[in-house]
C-alpha cells in the first residue's frame, strides 16, 4: 500500500502546485482543449456522416445500372429491361425516373423521383420538409401546406400545376429536404421524356455473391452501361469521408505545431520561483525519480483536463449545436440546405485516435523539459 | 495511401516513439563508452542524470507500444470495408504483403521493452548500477526492432489502396489455405487443447515454484515463453470458436468486437503481461550473485512470479469460463 500512498501523496502536492500558478496553466489548458476540440469536432463529424451515409444507403438498391452517352450519363432505353432480367441470378429490373428541377421564383433545386403510388394520381404531388418552406413570392412567406398548388414550367414552355398531396416525414429530412415525388405521367410531361426510356434501371438479385458477375455480364451485352453496386458506393463514400477528415487534419496541423511550440516553451521556461520550488524539494530529501513523477502527474492533469473538457466541446458543438462551426461547409451551394442533428456516436477508437494526435505529441515535447528541471542542482537554485 | 485519422495517428505516433528511442540509443551509446561509477567527474555525473532521461523515455515507450498495438488492429479492423473481400482486420492485414509482418514486429517490440524495463527496475533498485552496461546493450538491441517495426507499419499503411481483392477471414482461416495459420488449425483440437490445459498448469506451478522458494527462474521463464505461443496458437484453434460459437470461425481479431464483450483485450493483455513478468524473472536471474543485487532480486522475482502467475490465471479463467457458459459443443467432433 506503501507505493500508492506515494503516489497519491505526490499528485496531491503537484495539483497544489498547479494551483499556486494558475494564470500560466489556465492558459495552456485553454488552448490544448481548443486543438482538443477542432480535432474532435472533425473527427466526430466526418464519422457522423459516414454513419448517415450508410444508413441511408441499405435500403438503395443492390446496382443500379445507368446508360454513358460520350462519357456522360444519359436516359436508358427500357428495352434494356427484358434482356437484362433474363441473366440467371436476377430477381427483378425496374426503371427509375428521377432529375432535378430550377424552380426560379425561390432559386432552389428541387430533386423530383416518380413514385408508383402516385401513377393513378396523376397531378398530385408529395413534398419534402425543405421545399414546403420556401418563400412564396406574393403569398409572403407561409409554408406550403396540404392541397396548395405549385406551378411548374415544363420544357416546352407550357405551365404544369400541381397539388400538394402530403408531406414527407421530417425523420428522413437529410435526404428528403429537397424531394418531391411525382407521378410518371407528369414527370414525363415535365421533362419531355419518351415513354420508352428512363433515368437508370435498379437490379435487386438472388445472391449478394452473384452481383460481380451479373455486372460483368450486363456490360458484356450492353457495352454502352455502366452498373454500379451499392458496396462500391458505400466504400466511395467511406473514403470520401476518411479524406475529408484528413485533410482537414492537414490543414490544423499548423494549430497544432504552434500548440506544441507553446507547450515546449511552457515546459522549458521555468520560473524562478519554479526552480526554487524544486530545489527545496530536493534539499528537504526528494530524490530525482520523485521529481519527475511529480512532472509525470503535472503532464497528466494537464492533458486529462484539457482532453475531456476538447471531447465534451467537441460533443456539444457536432450533435447539439448542429456544427455551427462547419455548417457554412455542408451548407455549400445548395439552397434548400437540409437540417438535421447528427446521430451522436464516439467510440473508444475515436477517442484512442485523438490521444494519439494529441497527448502522445504533448507528452513527447515535455519529457526533455521535465527531465531538466528534475535533475537541477538544489545548491545552484538555492544559491540564486 | 488511405488519409485515414486513425492512419495518421499510427504513422505520428511510431514516428515520434522511434525518434525518441534512437535519442535514448544516443544516449546508450555514450553511456556504454564512458560510464565510469569510480569516477566523480564531470562527465560522470552528467551521464548519471542522462539515466534518468532514458528510464522515463522507455516507459513512455512501453506504454505507447502498447497502445499502438491494440490502435494498429483497431484501424485495420475500420478499414476492412474498403477492400474487397475483408471482413475484419484478418482480411485487411493481408491487403499486401507488411501487414503481417507489421503486427508480429509490433508484438515483438512489445515484449522487449518490456523486458528492458524489468532489467531497468531491477538496476535502479541497486545503488551502484550494476547492470548499466548490460541494458544500455539491450536497448541497443531493441531499437533496430523499434524502427523495423515503424518502416514496415509506414510500408503497409502507405501501401493500402482501397479495393484490391482480399481473401476474408473465413477463407484465409479456413483450413485449406497454406499459412502458419493453417498449421496452427490443422493440429487436431485435442492436441491443441490438452497442450494449453498441459502448459498453464505447468507454469502456473513453476511460476509458485519461484514465488516460495525463489528458485527455478530459468525453467518458469521457458515455461512462459512456450506457454506465450501456446496460449495463441490456442486462441487461434480452440478457445476463439467457444466464443464464436461456431466450430469454423478461427479469427482471432473477431473476438476484440463489441459482439464478444471485447472479451479479447483482456485476453490478448493478459497474455502479454504474463510473457514479459514471465521472461522477466529469468532475464534477472543471472545477475544474483552481483553483491548490490542479490537481496533485491529474489524479492522482485517474487512479484514478478506473482504478477505471471495471477494474469495467466485471468487468461485461464476466462477461457474456462468461455468454453463452460458457450452454447457450443464440440463433444461431436
Amino acid at each position: 500500500m506503501g507505493a500508492i500512498e506515494k503516489q497519491r501523496n505526490i499528485l496531491d502536492f503537484t495539483l497544489s502546485s498547479l494551483g499556486r500558478r494558475k494564470g500560466k496553466n489556465i492558459a495552456l489548458v485553454v488552448v490544448y482543449t481548443f486543438v482538443i476540440f477542432l480535432l474532435a469536432s472533425v473527427l466526430f463529424f466526418t464519422h457522423s456522416l459516414k454513419k448517415e451515409a450508410s444508413l441511408i444507403l441499405q435500403d438503395a438498391p443492390e446496382m443500379t445500372v445507368q446508360r454513358l452517352l460520350a462519357g456522360r450519363q444519359d436516359l436508358i432505353p427500357t428495352h434494356y429491361i427484358d434482356t437484362i432480367r433474363q441473366i440467371r441470378g436476377v430477381q427483378s429490373v425496374a426503371p427509375r425516373l428521377w432529375g432535378y428541377y430550377y424552380d426560379a421564383m425561390s432559386g432552389a433545386n428541387y430533386t423530383l423521383m416518380v413514385n408508383a403510388e402516385l401513377n393513378d394520381r396523376a397531378g398530385e404531388i408529395i413534398i419534402g420538409n425543405g421545399v414546403s418552406m420556401r418563400s412564396m413570392s406574393g403569398i409572403g412567406n407561409q409554408a406550403l401546406r396540404k392541397n396548395d398548388i405549385i406551378p411548374f414550367k415544363t420544357y416546352d414552355g407550357s405551365v404544369l400545376t400541381l397539388k400538394v398531396r402530403g408531406l414527407l416525414p421530417f425523420a428522413s429530412e437529410l435526404v428528403t429536404a429537397d424531394l418531391i415525388l411525382v407521378s410518371e405521367a407528369d414527370f414525363r410531361t415535365l421533362f419531355s421524356i419518351a415513354n420508352d426510356q428512363a433515368t437508370d434501371l435498379v437490379l435487386n438479385v438472388r445472391n449478394a455473391k452473384e452481383l460481380s458477375t451479373i455486372a460483368a455480364k450486363i456490360t458484356q451485352i450492353h457495352p454502352d452501361t455502366r452498373p454500379i453496386l451499392r458496396e462500391e458506393i458505400l466504400r466511395t463514400y467511406d473514403a470520401v469521408f476518411d479524406w475529408r477528415g484528413g485533410v482537414i487534419f492537414m490543414v490544423l496541423s499548423g494549430v497544432f505545431f504552434a500548440f506544441i511550440i507553446l507547450a515546449w516553451d511552457k515546459a522549458t521556461g521555468l520560473s524562478a520561483e519554479e526552480k526554487r520550488e524544486i530545489g527545496i524539494l530536493k534539499a528537504i530529501g526528494w530524490e530525482t525519480s520523485d521529481i519527475l513523477l511529480m512532472k509525470f502527474w503535472e503532464g497528466s492533469a494537464v492533458s486529462i483536463a484539457a482532453f475531456f473538457m476538447g471531447i465534451f466541446l467537441a460533443y456539444l458543438h457536432i450533435f447539439l449545436a448542429s456544427s455551427i462551426l462547419f455548417e457554412p461547409v455542408l451548407k455549400g451551394w445548395s439552397v434548400l440546405y437540409p437540417s438535421f442533428r447528427l446521430t451522436p456516436y464516439i467510440s473508444v477508437y475515436q477517442i484512442a485516435t485523438l490521444f494519439f494526435l494529441t497527448v502522445i505529441p504533448y507528452t513527447v515535447v515535455t519529457i526533455v523539459p521535465s527531465w531538466r528541471s528534475a535533475t537541477i542542482d538544489p545548491d545552484s537554485v538555492m544559491r540564486m | 495511401m488511405i488519409f485515414h485519422p486513425g492512419i495518421l495517428a499510427l504513422l505520428l505516433g511510431s514516428a515520434l516513439t522511434t525518434s525518441m528511442l534512437c535519442y535514448s540509443a544516443y544516449e546508450g551509446v555514450r553511456i556504454i563508452r564512458n560510464w565510469d561509477i569510480s569516477s566523480g567527474s564531470e562527465r560522470q555525473l552528467e551521464l548519471e542524470r542522462r539515466t534518468y532521461l532514458v528510464s522515463t523515455v522507455m516507459s513512455y515507450v512501453l506504454g505507447f507500444q502498447l497502445l499502438s498495438l491494440f490502435l494498429f488492429i483497431y484501424t485495420a479492423d475500420t478499414l476492412s470495408p474498403l477492400f474487397i473481400g475483408a471482413m475484419c482486420a484478418a482480411g485487411s492485414l493481408n491487403v499486401n504483403g507488411f501487414g503481417y509482418s507489421a503486427l508480429v514486429l509490433k508484438i515483438v517490440g512489445c515484449l522487449l521493452a518490456g523486458l528492458w524495463l524489468v532489467v531497468n527496475f531491477t538496476d535502479n533498485k541497486a545503488y551502484d548500477y550494476p547492470l548499466i552496461r548490460k541494458k544500455y546493450w539491450l536497448l541497443l538491441f531493441i531499437t533496430p526492432f523499434l524502427i523495423a517495426e515503424t518502416s514496415v507499419q509506414a510500408g503497409y499503411l502507405l501501401g493500402l489502396k482501397p479495393n484490391i481483392i482480399t481473401s476474408c477471414c473465413g477463407t484465409l482461416f479456413s483450413a485449406d489455405a497454406k499459412t502458419v495459420m493453417s498449421d496452427l488449425l490443422a493440429l487436431p483440437l485435442s492436441l491443441s487443447e490438452s497442450a494449453f490445459f498441459l502448459s498453464t498448469p505447468i507454469t502456473i506451478v513453476s511460476g509458485l515454484y519461484v514465488y516460495f522458494k525463489t528458485k527455478g527462474a530459468y525453467l518458469f521463464s521457458i515455461a512462459s515463453f512456450i506457454h506465450f505461443f501456446i496460449s495463441i496458437a490456442a486462441l487461434i484453434s480452440f478457445i476463439s470458436i467457444y466464443f464464436y460459437e461456431l466450430p469454423t470461425h478461427h479469427c482471432p481479431f473477431c473476438i476484440l468486437h463489441p459482439e464478444y464483450g471485447y472479451v479479447g483485450y483482456p485476453m490478448y493483455l493478459a497474455i502479454l503481461v504474463s510473457a514479459v513478468s514471465g521472461l522477466g524473472t529469468g532475464i534477472i536471474n543471472p545477475f544474483r550473485n552481483i553483491a548490490s543485487l542479490c537481496n533485491v532480486i529474489p524479492r522482485i522475482q517474487k512479484r514478478f512470479a506473482l504478477i505471471s502467475i495471477l494474469s495467466n490465471s485471468v487468461f485461464a479463467l476466462i477461457v474456462v469460463y468461455g468454453i463452460l457458459f458457450s452454447n457450443l459443443s464440440m463433444a461431436a467432433y
